[in-house]
């Protein structure tokens, strides 16, 4: 992917398996955003393939379907850096309005709904209890009427991964949800990854909580400018010289391992 | 004590600039005058209307800053305004609707005249509320729409002789896919720019009306537009037996074809408002609120945003259509004349003065201002200052609109109101 003369993510190729939990990390300005707009659709790579195959053996071409496509049809769901809710909106509106393709299939459909025809009372009804299904999921039950704007930070985070698992996907991109997270929260936050990953759903993470990371993760690719410099299970890559390299700088001895074993004492 | 003094002199420093800045203004705008005289012009000074102005700028600006000082920003009376209109809003909304539907059994035919303006600017401003209310899309051209629902109402009554319930679904039809047409080309612009693009579009429609003289008439539009009937009964006073009058047995007179026009735009103005509030609480409509709030976020969930917002263009042109239609029905005649940009900004003036999406809000600042400018007609030229000077205090005591706050349009438990700090205004 380039922008213009700067190439902010070059030679990169790394694969996420299917029901597991793959970490993306790196220092500031890696490049590890720019893979998620890529892989959402919100960027269109400069050149290669971003390929998805769904369990039943159907294959995406990521690099080619537009934005709305992606959740849509290969069903890759994202969240944001800086959270992206309908702020003036409920917390189960929010969540309704994740579940629009299945409550809206066409335009036509939905015209057809203002007349209450097109079979829109038993969609609408699955997808309230689909909603509340997830409200339970991430402890919002009690806050689904309040305006998602008026919640706290971490209940914010909680619900943005609620909407997007509201649209049913089979890969899920999380850019830094334990961001802004005191610990309780943090360890919270890991359970729910958990579950989800229990429930079938791959997820993508960008997260620089290393205590998040180590212990959620089956699998991290570390960037940094653009490219890989390790691939491999968390006690690999958390060991790995090259990675303490880009994150400390080399010859820091003594403070090298302290962020990155977080996660095995924690 | 050390703090009242400073203002004080503070507040007569900020205002004596203001004299300063308007004496500069208005020395020549008032106080210089030319009259004409058999040997030409000579110029007469007029220090009195000068001083008076300057000294009217120099209390106002005095005034302004010590109420400014007396209440400062955030003091709770605002909210308390906003707090008393939503819970009377509640009772607001029926009171009026009966006042609607009852309005010809107590007024002459002047106030059933006025009740047709107001009505047909409230159905616009509903027509307009789903576009910038609900999806956040700013249309300043939304005259054209309605331009265009009257012209092609007017043309195929006059060329292929068909009626006006015939003819409106596709004067509605016809505005609706200029909705598209005008939607297409802006669907990457947001804000400011949108305006501009829209704001233009309403300009060329006017333009194409007056110039395309062979197929609109040009400046001269299109006359002998027929009038409604009531299934099949006209409204006139010939005595046929398919006119109103004889049928029923009752004498003409005119105030039977006006109380029908009345109760025809309401209808229309009260279907617009069954079909908006329907959709809102439809993924349709929840789509629309949704991209006000965040485009990406939307687009990030699988929403189709060019779908979504031409829906809304269009639902938003066609009612604009019907009410155009209903416009040209009306008056009997239609020009470009009827269809300038003052138009559009009225209506939009009207959306938000009554506040982004609420249906309510609208429909009471529709009556406010159509109401109020015809209240005001003896006033003559000042109708327009007191207009600007309402507007003005309007939004600085409320910003956001008449009804401000939200309701959701789903509940597991009650509803409640969404403050209108959180809601998105949308950028386009």
């Amino acid at each position: 992917m380039r922008f213009g003369g700067l190439t902010a993510v070059g030679d990169l190729s790394f694969a996420a398996g299917r029901g597991e939990i793959t970490a993306v990390i790196g220092p500031n300005g890696a490049g590890k955003t720019t893979v998620f707009n890529c892989i959402t659709g919100f960027y269109r790579p400069t050149s290669g393939r971003l390929v998805l195959t769904h369990a039943d053996g159907t294959r995406h071409a990521l690099e080619r379907l537009p934005g709305h496509r992606i959740a849509r049809h290969a069903r890759v769901a994202r969240t944001f850096q800086n959270i992206r809710l309908f702020a003036g909106m409920t917390v189960l509106e929010n969540l309704m309005v994740a579940q629009h393709n299945a409550l809206m299939p066409s335009v036509a459909n939905g015209l057809l709904a203002v007349f209450g025809l097109g079979g829109h009372r038993a969609a609408e009804r699955t997808a309230l209890e689909k909603a509340r299904g997830w409200l339970e999921a991430v402890d919002l039950l009690a806050r689904a009427d309040d305006p998602a704007g008026a919640l706290p930070y971490g209940a914010q985070r909680r619900l943005e991964i609620a909407r997007a698992m509201c649209t049913d996907p089979v890969l899920l991109c999380l850019d830094e949800p334990a961001a802004g997270l005191n610990p309780r929260e943090s360890d919270e936050l890991a359970g729910l990854l958990g579950r989800i990953r229990a429930g079938g759903c791959s997820i993508l993470l960008i997260e620089h909580d290393m205590g998040v990371v180590m212990r959620v993760s089956d699998h991290i690719v570390v960037l940094d400018h653009g490219s890989r410099i390790s691939d491999g299970p968390p006690a690999m890559v958390r060991n790995d010289p090259r990675v303490i390299a880009a994150y400390l700088g080399e010859g820091d001895e003594d403070e090298a391992p302290a962020p990155l074993d977080a996660g095995a004492t924690a | 004590m050390s703090t009242a003094r400073p203002t004080l002199v503070a507040a007569m420093t900020d205002a004596a600039l203001s004299a300063l800045v308007a004496l500069g203004l208005f020395c020549v705008l008032i106080g210089l005058r030319l009259v004409p005289t058999d040997s030409g012009l000579t110029l007469h000074t007029r220090p009195r209307p000068l001083v008076l102005t300057v000294l009217a700028v120099f209390a106002g600006r005095l005034l302004l800053r010590l109420w400014q000082r007396a209440r400062p920003a955030g003091a709770p009376t605002p909210r308390l305004v906003a707090e008393g209109v939503t819970r009377a809003g509640r009772l607001v909304g029926p009171v009026f609707l009966i006042l609607a539907l009852t309005l010809p059994l107590y007024t002459g035919r002047y106030g059933i005249d006025v009740g047709i303006l107001v009505l047909t600017y409230v159905m616009l401003g509903w027509g307009l509320n789903i576009v910038v209310g609900l999806a956040g899309l700013l249309d300043l051209g939304y005259v054209a729409f309605y331009a265009v629902g009257a012209y092609s109402y007017a043309l195929i009554s006059t060329t292929f002789h068909l009626g006006f319930w015939t003819s409106l679904p596709v004067a509605g039809l016809l505005a609706a896919c200029w909705g598209v047409m005008l939607g297409f080309p802006v669907l990457r612009l947001r804000g400011d720019y949108l305006a501009i693009v829209t704001l233009a579009f309403g300009e060329i429609i006017r333009v194409v009306l007056i110039n395309w003289t062979s197929f609109t008439g040009g400046p001269n539009g299109i006359s002998d537009i027929p009038r409604p009937t009531l299934f099949g009964l006209k409204f006139n006073g010939s005595g046929d037996p398919d006119t109103f009058a004889a049928f029923f047995h009752l004498d003409y007179s005119v105030t039977q074809r006006f109380v029908f026009l009345y109760y025809v735009i309401l209808g229309l103005a009260l279907l617009t408002n069954w079909v908006s509030l329907r959709l809102r609480r439809l993924p349709l409509g929840r789509a629309w609120e949704a991209l006000r709030e965040d485009e990406i976020a939307c687009r990030a969930l699988g929403i189709n945003v060019v779908t979504t917002k031409l829906t809304a263009f269009a639902m938003g042109a066609m009612f604009g259509g019907f009410a155009g239609a209903f416009f040209a029905t009306r008056q009997g005649f239609v020009s470009p004349e009827s269809f300038t940009f003052i138009e559009s900004a009225l209506v939009l003036s009207i959306v938000v003065l009554g506040g982004l999406g609420s249906q309510l809000g609208v429909a009471l600042a529709a009556l406010v201002m159509i109401g109020g400018s015809e209240l005001f007609r003896d006033l003559a030229e000042y109708r327009m200052l007191i207009f600007g000077l309402a507007l003005v205090v309007m939004m600085v005591l409320r910003p956001r609109g008449l009804v401000s706050g939200r309701t959701p349009s789903i509940a597991l438990g009650a509803r409640r109101e969404i403050a209108a700090e959180l809601v998105a205004q949308g950028r386009g």
